[in-house]
């Protein structure tokens, strides 16, 4: 059973580069646990491995329009495939610091790798059920995948 | 203060060394230094010794997290290369271990991602004007 501390430190690695690069916050809905097959994701995913005390992954999935903006609210005019890859894995990459620095004594976590277009799916770990985390900014909505055991 | 180590007067010449697009260009463009101009932009470790012995800067902004070189080693090298450089750390890793290897290694300041525009400028200021 995954524990409140450990979604925290992801949530808190999400929201945050919202707030602090974008200079707007993000809120956070209600997590629903997903009880069969796997979560509907977007088409960009920056997604860390996690090992250690719990094993498995978590993913930052993340609609293009949002991604779209939030390179804007940054003053980035180029907002080409390339760039919203880039961006969703350094979401990714700003979680996986944020929880390394909480968490470090009781986690692994991996560089994180982006999976992104139409199509595309992510590998999550065999007979878990992974717990989505709806992320608010704006008008869009992201998910963090929590998929850990 | 060395005889070769940069003054808070002179033109400074900047390095970015990051392997994404978007944070370099984002320091490129934000960094409001007005006697610091950008020479180079590196997506990772070996691109970044090329460009420094090419345009031989004085302050770098250096990523650690990249494919073929990562950061800690560049800085290792750099340092190698020219000892009164002056590297700011540019991480998502913010534990504290990863900055004391950094800062042993030479680097001479830290700074977390995300950041903020102001965040950026002001541990710039700081790196250059405690030289």
């Amino acid at each position: 059973m995954l524990e409140e501390q450990d979604i925290r430190a992801f949530v808190y690695g999400t929201t945050r580069y919202f707030e602090v690069a974008a200079q707007q916050a993000a809120s956070v809905g209600s997590p629903y646990l997903v009880t069969e097959g796997a979560p509907d994701i977007h088409d960009y995913n920056g997604v860390i491995a996690v090992s250690g005390r719990r094993n498995g992954i978590v993913c930052f999935s993340a609609p293009r329009g949002m991604l779209t903006v939030l390179l804007m609210k940054m003053n980035e005019s180029n907002v080409s495939h390339e760039y919203l890859c880039d961006l969703v894995g350094e979401v990714a990459n700003t979680i996986a610091g944020t929880v390394r620095r909480d968490l470090g004594k009781d986690f692994a976590i991996s560089v994180p790798t982006v999976v992104a277009g139409a199509g595309n799916t992510v590998e999550l770990p065999i007979g878990d059920r992974p717990v989505v985390i709806p992320i608010n900014w704006r008008s869009h909505v992201a998910k963090l995948v929590v998929c850990l055991k | 203060m060395a005889a070769n180590a940069p003054l808070l007067t002179t033109q400074l010449k900047l390095l970015i060394v990051d392997d994404s697009n978007v944070i370099r260009r984002r320091i490129e463009r934000c960094q409001q230094i007005e006697h610091l101009e950008v020479v180079g932009l590196a997506a990772n470790g070996v691109e970044a010794i090329e460009i420094f012995r090419r345009t031989d800067p004085d302050v770098v902004t250096m990523d650690i997290t990249m494919p073929r070189m990562d950061g800690i080693e560049c800085v290792e090298q750099l340092v190698a290369i020219k000892p009164h450089v002056l590297i700011l750390i540019i991480s998502a890793l913010a534990d504290k271990a990863t900055a004391v290897e950094a800062m042993e290694k030479g680097a001479n300041g830290f700074l977390n991602k995300p950041f903020s525009d102001r965040q950026l400028n002001e541990a710039l200021e700081e790196l250059i004007g405690g030289a």
